[in-house]
């Protein structure tokens, strides 16, 4: 096809513009995070002076003081377990749904569908009042336990998606050939469902980092409380000086990780976000 | 059935159970036990006044103006921040889809806008948005001391844009990969038949996606029904830019009142599945080729 130079400059402008689109409000938060309190409201986009002191504060004070460093761990830990749980059972129901034949797999799936389009607002009363008699209010499980729910049915769509492209026959293939069934399972199905867990674990980690109304109604302390939540309880050094500095630095420490995962996983996210949203 | 079917079977089910079991216990279950809630008179703090109250709480909220003033603030923000994404996210399909250079690039780049914690772009618009901390005012043609948060459309307009931001690339992703199923010969059987780009586009590019669109517009639709963190953070309701979800979160948890709570989850609940149906019996959207993504 003839690309002339028309088109080149159009896609160059069309391009840029995506670019500026997705990134001003990253950057801004991070130029945020790096102002000092006096040029803090000076109007710039970009810093006037550097410094480094709103993510000092983040963590002055320890484990016990810092208003921050023990959400961080409440949300690396809680989004960690709920992407391995939800992994495994996610995967187990995937496996079944993909390959065996069984009565009430259609409903399953469209179960799962319905619950993606499920109100979380709507579970949230039943569940604070649930979660305060099974002492599970403000606890790792009493959020780990909604997040797998809402987390299950995109898992299992997308390794569904995966695990029927798997040539499964290679399996029986591997056992002919002497391989024996573990070492089959192992060496020739292991390699083959492994992209496709993978992507389900980072979307199903990126949505339990992200929620904030389970995290703000079902928590009361720092006990389980997680970053999104902790956020919108900040408050400056003393009354008198405005957050922002802290919360721009904290947003930009729990952008990171999202970071790295785009920048090295953007293909399979995009394969994982749209697997099955066509039919080819 | 032979033995093999049967233990098939059950193998089938049993890996099923274990997933089926967590995504009830937190839907089926407590649906049905706010609906039980919603028919109390249960407001934590006057414990003592439990009772049954049939249907009047759903009759305190239904008269309420507050309910239905949230209710059109939610409608109005989910029909215009969803229109946006969709005439946005095909325009961004389309860059992504006619890529020369750089696909990687734009991939990368509108990943992260999906990936980014909903709390944190709330923060950094509304930051952006501050007649103090903010540098929006200080571009040319706005107004220096535009007070957006101060007034309920102005405020309006910055959360759809944050919401817009937030999910357009999604929105983008399942267009392109509608795209991507469009045999590139139509295009050229078109051009040589003297179709322009716009023709080509209205006569090939639409009809074809038209499935991926539907679905998408759905799972959008619904997901942006459920605005809570954006508001929150930005305004947390003040000016009359509440959504249901903030009276909801409201009621229950900042006034302890589980019975008017629940009704309004129930109401909400109510809604989505008004929506559901609509799209499915109006817009003939296949369910079955829909699936999650947020």
């Amino acid at each position: 096809m003839e690309r002339g130079t028309r088109e080149y400059a159009l896609w160059s402008i069309g391009l840029l513009l995506v670019l500026l689109f997705a990134l001003i409000p990253v950057i801004w938060i991070i130029s945020v995070s790096l102002k000092s309190p006096d040029t803090l409201a000076d109007g710039r986009f970009f810093p006037s002076e550097f410094t480094l002191d709103n993510y000092e504060t983040l963590f002055t004070g320890g484990i016990d003081d810092s208003p921050f460093l023990k959400p961080l761990i409440n949300s690396v830990l809680i989004a960690s377990i709920t992407t391995l749980v939800a992994i495994v059972l996610a995967s187990f129901a995937a496996y079944a749904i993909a390959r065996l034949n069984f009565p009430g797999k259609s409903i399953i799936l469209a179960g799962a569908l319905a619950i993606a389009m499920f109100p979380a607002i709507s579970t949230v009363g039943p569940l604070f009042d649930m979660w305060r008699t099974l002492g599970l209010y403000d606890t790792y499980p009493g959020l780990i336990i909604p997040y797998l729910t809402f987390s299950l049915p995109l898992a299992i769509y997308t390794l569904v998606a995966f695990f029927r492209e798997i040539p499964w026959d290679l399996e029986q293939a591997a056992q002919v050939d002497g391989a024996t069934p573990f070492q089959a399972f192992r060496k020739v199905i292991v390699p083959l469902a492994a992209p496709g867990v993978f992507t389900a674990a980072i979307l199903v980690f990126i949505f339990a980092w992200n929620d904030f109304l389970f995290a703000i109604t079902l928590t009361s302390s720092d006990a389980a409380r997680t970053v999104p939540a902790a956020l919108a309880f900040f408050t400056g050094e003393s009354q008198f000086t405005a957050p922002n500095g802290s919360i721009a630095a904290a947003a930009v420490i729990v952008t990171i990780p999202i970071i790295v995962f785009v920048l090295l996983f953007q293909r399979r996210i995009v394969a994982g976000l749209t697997a099955g949203a066509v039919k080819g | 059935m032979s033995a093999r079917g049967r233990s098939e079977r059950r193998l089938g089910w049993l890996l099923c159970a274990p997933a089926v079991i967590a995504m009830l216990l937190v839907t089926a279950y407590p649906i049905a036990y706010a609906i039980v809630l919603s028919l109390q008179d249960l407001d934590l703090r006057f414990p003592e006044d439990k009772g049954f109250a049939g249907l009047s709480n759903y009759g305190t909220v239904l008269s309420s103006s507050l309910w239905w003033e949230d209710l059109f603030n939610t409608l109005f923000i989910t029909v215009i921040s969803v229109s946006i994404e969709l005439v946005l996210g095909m325009a961004i399909a389309l860059v992504m889809h006619r890529a020369i250079f750089g696909r990687g690039i734009v991939r990368t780049s509108v990943l992260i806008p999906y990936g980014i914690v909903t709390v944190v772009a709330a923060f950094s618009w509304q930051f952006a948005f501050a007649p103090d901390t903010g540098f929006v005012n200080h571009l040319p043609l706005i107004d220096d001391d535009k007070a957006w948060f101060g007034e309920r459309f102005s405020a309006f307009a910055v959360i759809i844009m944050a919401e817009v931001w937030k999910t357009t690339p999604f929105m983008a992703l399942l267009l392109l990969a509608g795209l991507t199923t469009i045999d590139s010969g139509l295009y050229e059987a078109a051009k040589v038949d003297g179709a322009s780009a716009w023709q080509r586009f209205r006569r090939i590019t639409l009809p074809l996606v038209k499935p991926a669109i539907l679905v998408a517009l759905l799972f959008r639709t619904l997901d942006a029904f459920r605005v809570f963190d954006t508001i929150f953070i930005m305004t947390g309701g003040a000016q009359n830019t509440e959504s249901v979800s903030i009276l909801g979160y409201n009621q229950l948890i900042g006034r302890l009142n589980l019975g008017l709570g629940s009704a309004v989850s129930v109401l909400i609940f109510i809604c989505v599945l008004i929506i559901a149906f609509v799209f499915v019996r109006g817009f003939g959207v296949r369910m079955a080729e829909g699936r999650p993504g947020s």
